[in-house]
């Protein structure tokens, strides 16, 4: 095998990001997502309207957000305004894509963002829903970002934090919440996974380059549906990494 | 409208919309000068017990000489609503939270806080109710609104919603199912703006979080403010008035007042201090000393600002990029 000119972080950045199409509105979380934005706004979606949940809509990601109240947040923004204005415009159908993370999800891509344990007596306390559960109610499509581990990905999270598929088909719509809308990828460092249309269970759609079928499998910690072909995803381009390494992170703090 | 279902979490801070509407009654239309320190805004105005909140988060207008000041004057058994990065952090550090109405307490880019675990094991925090962050907006919408509750379609399915003290009923309209949550009317609300004059009028740069709807929420507000400007730089652009003066008990002169947190347009947050917090509070000694060092051994603001130094202040501000 070929000693690989990036890191998995990398990989999983340019996947996220190949799923940002342009002219597009995108709900944009803490971290990962907010690389994957600035790489798709300086490769392919140059009118991808990024929205981060305390305000900023439209921002141009010349320097990484590091809070999602931050200024770079709004920086150039079309629109700088607070954070009702931007879930509810999630809540009335305007945002297309919600990108969020998650420590645990489930085969219906339910994430727990909680607690690990009991709720009042828990292993670890984490930082909580924060927009997280907003994103994923209202957004119509929502993709979240994850390490591939079979401690995260389980047959049922301790808390569901945000609603994925919740039990099943229909079961978002039982709830109340608005149809049509829910889990659409699961990008990770090993895999790009998407959701059964009918059983709305998670499915390997594609592998990591060089991540064999096997090892997602292995890493899955239930059991996952294949698509009827696996693809295998191509690796970052020269110019997604040098675009990712001088542009997107120069200041290191991700990658 | 039947409940199909009650969260089980506690409703910390009932509803009481024609309470408020009296205590805001009462409330002076006075323009009078409301100018204080912050040692004078927390003696007068927060008490034992009181219920608070801050606004914005990240590491975005903290009120932090107003919290610091709240941390120095022992302030125990507070209740938080807890949308907090380091603000809520500290105060946590200091012990002086028994309850919450939670949404994210955390370091962002920095992971976990440490300190939240360390008070929920210490026994200290003794309520967590689970919100999400719109839904807490939300909450503050319908008390500025003077409705005791609003319907919101977000925690629907959830754990979120299960561990909340919202109600899921069904929509008398519609027929689906819909979740209820209630008015959040704070006992103080404490919020730091770019600029205000001596009555309160206020006004912010860049995303407003939720300072609308929270400062319109709040039966006593406290503002701290970079700036203190004459009411006419005020009258010049009204649209950018955000909290009119009859909303505000309080004005606190606070530069910098944000620190480590940043302020748009006027200084960059100081990531090394972040940073030092972040590691810091992953101990309880460490977490500790800091206290002492920044807030605790300081008298007041003004001694803090000393203690960071006007050439680090400088350069916070040096690094503020073009807005073109």
């Amino acid at each position: 095998m070929t000693e690989k000119n990036y890191n998995p972080n990398e990989m999983l950045i340019c996947t996220a990001s190949r799923l940002m199409t342009d002219d597009s509105t995108a709900f944009i979380g803490t971290g990962i997502p907010m690389l994957a934005a600035s790489l798709a706004q300086k490769m392919h979606a140059p009118n991808l309207t990024t929205i981060f949940e305390f305000g900023g809509m439209g921002a141009i990601l010349d320097d990484l957000p590091v809070a999602v109240g931050g200024r770079r947040s709004f920086h150039r923004a079309l629109s700088a305004l607070g954070i009702l204005d931007v879930i509810e415009a999630a809540g009335r159908g305007h945002i297309e894509y919600g990108f969020i993370g998650g420590a645990q999800i489930d085969p219906y891509g339910n994430l727990n963002s909680t607690v690990i344990g009991d709720f009042y007596k828990p292993k670890v306390r984490l930082p909580g829903s924060g927009g997280g559960n907003d994103v994923g109610s209202h957004c119509w499509q929502t993709i979240a970002i994850m390490r591939h581990d079979k401690r995260r990905f389980i047959p049922k999270v301790d808390f569901i934090t945000t609603p994925g598929y919740l039990s099943g088909p229909g079961a978002r719509e039982a709830a109340g919440l608005p149809p049509n809308t829910g889990p659409y990828r699961v990008v990770t460092n090993l895999a790009l996974l998407g959701f059964h249309p009918e059983s709305k269970r998670m499915m390997l759609l594609a592998t990591q380059p060089g991540v064999t079928v096997e090892e997602v499998l292995e890493c899955t910690g239930f059991e996952l549906l294949l698509a009827d072909e696996v693809e295998e995803n191509p690796p970052p381009s020269e110019e997604e990494l040098k675009i990712l390494r001088e542009e997107v992170d120069k200041e290191k703090f991700y990658i | 409208m039947e409940i199909i279902e009650s969260g089980i979490g506690e409703l910390l801070q009932p509803p009481d919309v024609n309470g408020f509407r009296e205590w805001n009654r009462n409330k002076s239309k006075s323009l009078i000068d409301k100018r204080m320190t912050d040692a004078e805004v927390v003696s007068k105005f927060v008490h034992e017990g009181d219920f608070i909140g801050t606004e914005l988060y990240g590491s975005v207008r903290c009120p932090m000489s107003v919290v610091s000041e709240i941390i120095r004057q022992d302030i125990k058994n507070l209740r938080l609503v807890g949308q907090g990065v380091y603000e809520s952090d500290v105060l946590l550090a200091a012990g002086l939270i028994k309850e919450m109405d939670y949404t994210y307490i955390g370091l962002e880019l920095y992971g976990i806080s440490h300190v939240i675990r360390r008070e929920i094991d210490a026994g200290r925090v003794e309520k967590i109710v689970e919100w999400s962050n719109g839904a807490l907006v939300w909450r503050f919408k319908a008390a500025a609104m003077g409705v005791p509750f609003i319907p919101v379609r977000s925690m629907l399915g959830t754990d979120t919603f299960k561990y909340s003290a919202g109600k899921l009923v069904e929509c008398p309209y519609t027929g689906d199912p819909i979740a209820l949550v209630p008015a959040l009317i704070l006992d103080v609300g404490i919020i730091h703006v770019h600029r205000a004059d001596m009555y309160g009028n206020c006004q912010i740069d860049g995303i407003t979080g939720f300072a609308y709807e929270m400062s319109r929420a709040c039966k006593t507000l406290i503002i701290s403010a970079e700036e203190i400007v004459p009411t006419d730089v005020i009258r010049r652009q009204p649209d950018r008035t955000i909290i009119p003066y009859y909303l505000v008990d309080a004005v606190v002169h606070a530069p910098f007042g944000s620190h480590p947190g940043e302020m748009c347009y006027h200084y960059e947050r100081d990531e090394e201090h972040i940073q030092l917090w972040a590691e810091v509070s992953k101990k309880p000694e460490t977490t500790q000393e800091y206290l002492e060092k920044y807030i605790y051994n300081l008298k007041d603001h003004q001694e803090y600002l000393d203690l960071i130094g006007e050439e680090r202040l400088q350069y916070l501000q040096d690094i503020v990029p073009s807005r073109g």
